[in-house]
C-alpha cells in the first residue's frame, strides 16, 4: 500500500468526523478488550506466562541466526523449499517466480500482514495473476479496494449494513432478492463464494504464525478454517514470514500460543491452530504436492541492531489498539501504514523511515496501557521516545525545537525563570480570574483549539512560600 | 527528629496553582515531617525528555537531584513528575560513571504525595471535612509507574463527608500527555470527552485528581463543552483548601 503517514494529522482530522467509523470503534471496549480481561481472568498464571513469551521471544532473537538455519534444515529436511529474501522487492520476485513456473492464474491467500507489508497482491495482479483474499475481514477489503485497519481485525471500522450493500454489488451473479439481513447470511454468502475459489486457485499463499526450528513446521492460526484451505487444497502452498517468526521448539510455539489467543480475541485458542510440515507425503490423505517458504528480512536484521529488537517480540495480537485510547478515537487507516497502533507507530518508521512517519511516535500519551496488555512485554513507550530522538534530530520539527530551546534556556536557571514567571503568571491571572479560563490565548492555539486554557491563581508557589516563610500571611 | 522532606512542587502546580502546593506542604506536615521549598527547582524535565530532548531532561535532572541535596525525602503532588524522579532520572544517567550512583540516590527518594502519606508516614486519614460525591481520576503515570491506585482513594474515604464513587471505566487516560495535547488537539479532545463520559457516570459533584495537567485537561474541555463538573487536585481536598475556585472557574462560577 501506498503509505500515508505523513498526513497522519489530516488522516486523523477526517477519521474523527467519520460517524461510521466512530460507532465501530465503540464496539471495542465491550468486545475485544472485555474478551480479553476474561480470558486473562481464567488462567491465573496469565502474568507469569508473560514473561516466559517475552523470554522465549528475548531469547531467539538473540539467537535469530542459529534458529533460522535450524529452521530451514528441518523444514528442507521435510520436503519444504526454503526462499531467503532481504528486501520486500525479493520477496515479491520470488513468489512471483513460483507462480509464473507453474502458469498459475488463480492464488488464494490466508490473511498475512507481511504480504500487506511487501504489497504482494498488486504485484501478482500487475502479472495478471488474480489472488483472492480468503479470510472474511481480508476479503471484504478486497472487493472495497481498503486496507487493514486493524491487525487481527481488519475490516473492524466496518458495518454489517456495509458489507451487504458491497456483496449486492460485488456478487451480481445471485440473486438480487436475497436476503443477507443477518451476520449469518453474510457469512454463508461469503463462504460459498470463497469455496469455489478454493477449489480453483493453483497456488495457496499463507502467512505464518510461527516457524518452529525444532520441526521445519509453519503454525497458522485462524478462526475461519480458510488459513488451512488455502494450504491443503492448491497443488502448491507457499509460506510467506518473516525472520522474527522463529521460534525454537514445539514447546515454545504452545507457550506463546497460549498469550497470543487471549491477547488477541479473548479466546483461549483460536478455532483452527494449523501445524504445517511440509508437503503431502506419501500415505498422507491430503496437502499440497509442494511447499515453499518464503523467509523475509525487509529491514528487522537492521531493527535488531538499531535497538529495535524489542519491537520484534511482537506476535501480532492486536492488543495494544484494542486498548490504546488514541487507537480507539481514529482507527487504523489514520497511521497511515500497514501496522496500526501503538506497535505501528514503532514499526512504520523503521520501515518508512522516521521523516515520513514522525507524526506517530509524537501522537501518544504514554499512557502506558499497551505496555500492560502486550503479551510478549514490548517497552511501547521507550521505543517511541527513541524515535521521538531520532525525529527531533532530523530537522523537521524546527518549530517545536525552538520552543523546546527557549523553554529550556529558562529552566536551566531558576533565578531568571523564577522572576520571568512572576510576571507572566501575574498577567495571565488579572485577564482570566474573574472567568477562570481563557477560549483563546496567543501562542496556545493548540491546547485552546478543543479545551479553554485555565487561568492561574496570581502568583506562583515559590513566590508565595518565599514570603510565608517570612512569616507574611497568604 | 522529624525528617526533612524536599517540596518538588512541579512547574504547573507553581505557575497554575499554588494553593496545591500549601495543600501538599500542609498535609506533608502534618504527617510529622518539617518542609523544605529548594529555590533551585524548575521543571523536572518531562517534557524535554519524552520531546526527544535528553540532552536538556539531563541538564534539569541534576539541576533538581542538586537542588534537594540534604533531603530525606523528595515529595511531588504528582505521580507523573514523581515517576519520572523516580524512574526515568536512573534510566536517563544509566552507565554514565559516578552521576549515576548521585541520581539513584536521588530516585530513591522520591515519592508522590498521597503514597508517601499513606505507604512511608502510614496515615490513614487526614482529618478533613467534605460534603459530597467525589471520583477520583488516576493519572497514567502515577497509576502504570508508579502503581498509585488505592492510596488517594483510601484518603479520600476516610474525608469526613465525603462519598467516594467510582467512574464507570477507571484506568483510560485523560488525552493529556503533555506536548501531546497541544499537538494533537483534536485527537486529545476526542479521548478526554470518552474519559468525561465514564467521569460523569456516577454523578460525582467533583472530580479529583493527583496530576494537574490531567486535571488541567479535564477542567478545560468540561469548560469548553459547557458541562459543570468542578475538577480539583487530591491534595486541595485532603488539606481542606477549597477557598480557591475549582480548576479553570470563574470567581463568578464559584460565588
Amino acid at each position: 500500500m501506498t503509505p500515508s503517514t505523513e498526513t497522519f494529522k489530516s488522516n486523523a482530522r477526517a477519521a474523527l468526523a467519520d460517524a461510521k467509523l466512530a460507532k465501530a470503534l465503540a464496539g471495542l471496549p465491550g468486545g475485544l478488550v472485555a474478551q480479553r480481561t476474561a480470558a486473562k481472568g481464567r488462567v491465573p498464571e496469565f502474568e507469569a506466562l508473560r514473561n516466559t513469551a517475552r523470554d522465549i521471544r528475548d531469547h531467539t532473537l538473540a539467537h535469530l541466526d542459529l534458529y533460522l538455519e535450524a529452521f530451514a534444515q528441518k523444514a528442507e529436511a521435510a520436503g519444504s523449499r526454503v526462499h531467503w529474501a532481504e528486501t520486500a522487492e525479493e520477496a515479491r520476485a520470488i513468489i512471483a517466480r513460483l507462480c509464473q513456473e507453474r502458469g498459475a492464474r488463480l492464488v488464494t491467500k490466508g490473511k498475512s500482514m507481511v504480504s500487506e507489508e511487501i504489497a504482494l497482491n498488486r504485484h501478482l495482479e500487475d502479472l495478471g495473476i488474480t489472488a483472492v483474499e480468503t479470510d472474511l475481514g481480508e476479503y471484504l477489503l478486497q472487493i472495497r479496494g481498503e486496507t487493514p485497519s486493524h491487525i487481527i481485525a481488519p475490516a473492524i471500522h466496518l458495518s454489517q449494513d456495509q458489507v451487504e450493500a458491497d456483496f449486492r454489488v460485488h456478487h451480481n451473479h445471485l440473486a438480487p432478492d436475497r436476503v443477507l439481513t443477518t451476520a449469518e447470511s453474510l457469512v454463508a454468502e461469503a463462504r460459498a463464494v470463497l469455496r469455489e475459489r478454493f477449489l480453483a486457485a493453483d497456488i495457496g499463499i499463507t502467512g505464518a504464525n510461527f516457524l518452529v526450528a525444532e520441526t521445519g513446521s509453519a503454525i497458522i492460526v485462524t478462526n475461519e478454517g480458510n488459513g488451512d484451505l488455502s494450504a491443503h487444497l492448491p497443488k502448491t502452498h507457499i509460506v510467506l514470514a518473516a525472520i522474527d517468526k522463529v521460534v525454537p521448539t514445539l514447546a515454545d510455539a504452545a507457550t506463546l500460543l497460549r498469550v497470543l489467543a487471549r491477547s488477541a480475541t479473548g479466546q483461549d485458542m483460536t478455532a483452527y491452530t494449523s501445524l504445517l510440515t511440509g508437503p503431502k507425503a506419501p500415505g498422507d490423505p491430503d496437502g499440497p504436492a509442494e511447499c515453499h517458504i518464503v523467509i523475509l528480512d525487509n529491514g528487522r536484521s537492521e531493527m535488531l541492531k538499531n535497538g529495535l529488537g524489542e519491537a520484534l517480540r511482537c506476535i501480532r495480537c492486536g492488543a495494544c489498539l484494542n486498548h490504546c485510547p488514541i487507537y480507539n478515537a481514529i482507527g487504523g487507516h489514520a497511521y497511515g501504514w500497514v501496522y496500526s497502533g501503538p506497535i505501528g507507530a514503532v514499526l512504520s518508521p523503521a520501515f518508512l523511515g522516521i521523516d515520513a512517519a514522525q507524526d506517530l511516535p509524537s501522537a501518544s500519551t504514554f499512557c502506558g496501557k499497551c505496555e500492560e496488555v502486550c503479551p510478549v512485554k514490548i517497552p511501547i513507550t521507550r521505543l517511541l521516545r527513541g524515535w521521538r530522538e531520532k525525529s527531533l534530530e532530523t530537522g523537521k520539527r524546527r518549530h517545536e525545537r525552538w520552543l523546546l530551546g527557549a523553554w529550556a534556556f529558562f529552566a536551566r536557571r531558576p533565578r531568571l525563570y523564577h522572576l520571568a514567571t512572576r510576571f507572566a503568571v501575574a498577567t495571565l491571572s488579572v485577564l482570566g480570574r474573574p472567568r477562570g479560563a481563557f477560549k483563546r490565548l496567543p501562542l496556545a492555539g493548540g491546547w485552546t483549539a478543543r479545551r479553554d486554557f485555565p487561568a492561574p491563581q496570581g502568583r506562583t508557589f515559590q513566590q508565595l512560600w518565599a514570603e510565608h516563610q517570612r512569616g507574611v500571611p497568604r | 527528629m522529624k525528617p526533612r522532606v524536599g517540596l518538588f512542587v512541579t512547574c504547573l502546580v507553581d505557575l497554575m496553582r499554588p494553593s496545591v502546593g500549601f495543600a501538599a506542604a500542609r498535609l506533608i506536615e502534618e504527617a510529622g515531617c518539617v518542609v523544605v521549598v529548594p529555590a533551585g527547582q524548575t521543571c523536572c524535565g518531562q517534557p524535554a525528555y519524552n520531546a526527544g530532548d535528553p540532552e536538556t531532561a539531563r541538564d534539569l535532572a541534576l539541576q533538581t537531584v542538586r537542588a534537594f541535596e540534604g533531603c530525606d525525602f523528595v515529595v511531588a503532588p504528582s505521580g507523573s513528575c514523581a515517576a519520572m524522579l523516580r524512574i526515568h532520572y536512573p534510566a536517563l544517567f544509566k552507565g554514565r560513571g559516578g552521576v549515576e550512583s548521585e541520581v539513584e540516590a536521588f530516585a530513591g527518594r522520591v515519592h508522590e504525595l498521597t503514597s508517601f502519606l499513606v505507604n512511608v508516614r502510614h496515615k490513614t486519614e487526614t482529618g478533613a471535612k467534605f460534603s459530597g460525591r467525589v471520583t477520583h481520576h488516576d493519572a497514567c503515570s502515577g497509576l502504570r509507574e508508579l502503581g498509585i491506585r488505592s492510596e488517594p482513594r483510601q484518603l479520600l474515604a476516610a474525608v469526613e463527608g465525603l462519598e467516594l464513587v467510582e467512574a464507570r471505566e477507571v484506568s483510560p487516560c485523560c488525552g493529556f500527555g503533555g506536548l501531546f495535547s497541544v499537538k494533537y488537539p483534536e485527537i486529545s479532545g476526542a479521548v478526554a470527552d470518552r474519559k468525561i463520559e465514564d467521569l460523569r457516570a456516577p454523578a460525582a459533584d467533583l472530580v479529583t485528581g493527583g496530576d494537574l495537567g490531567c486535571l488541567m485537561n479535564l477542567a478545560g474541555r468540561l469548560r469548553r463543552t459547557g458541562i459543570h463538573l468542578p475538577c480539583r487536585h487530591v491534595a486541595e481536598v485532603l488539606a481542606g483548601e477549597l477557598h480557591d475556585p475549582p480548576i479553570a472557574w470563574g470567581e463568578e462560577d464559584a460565588r
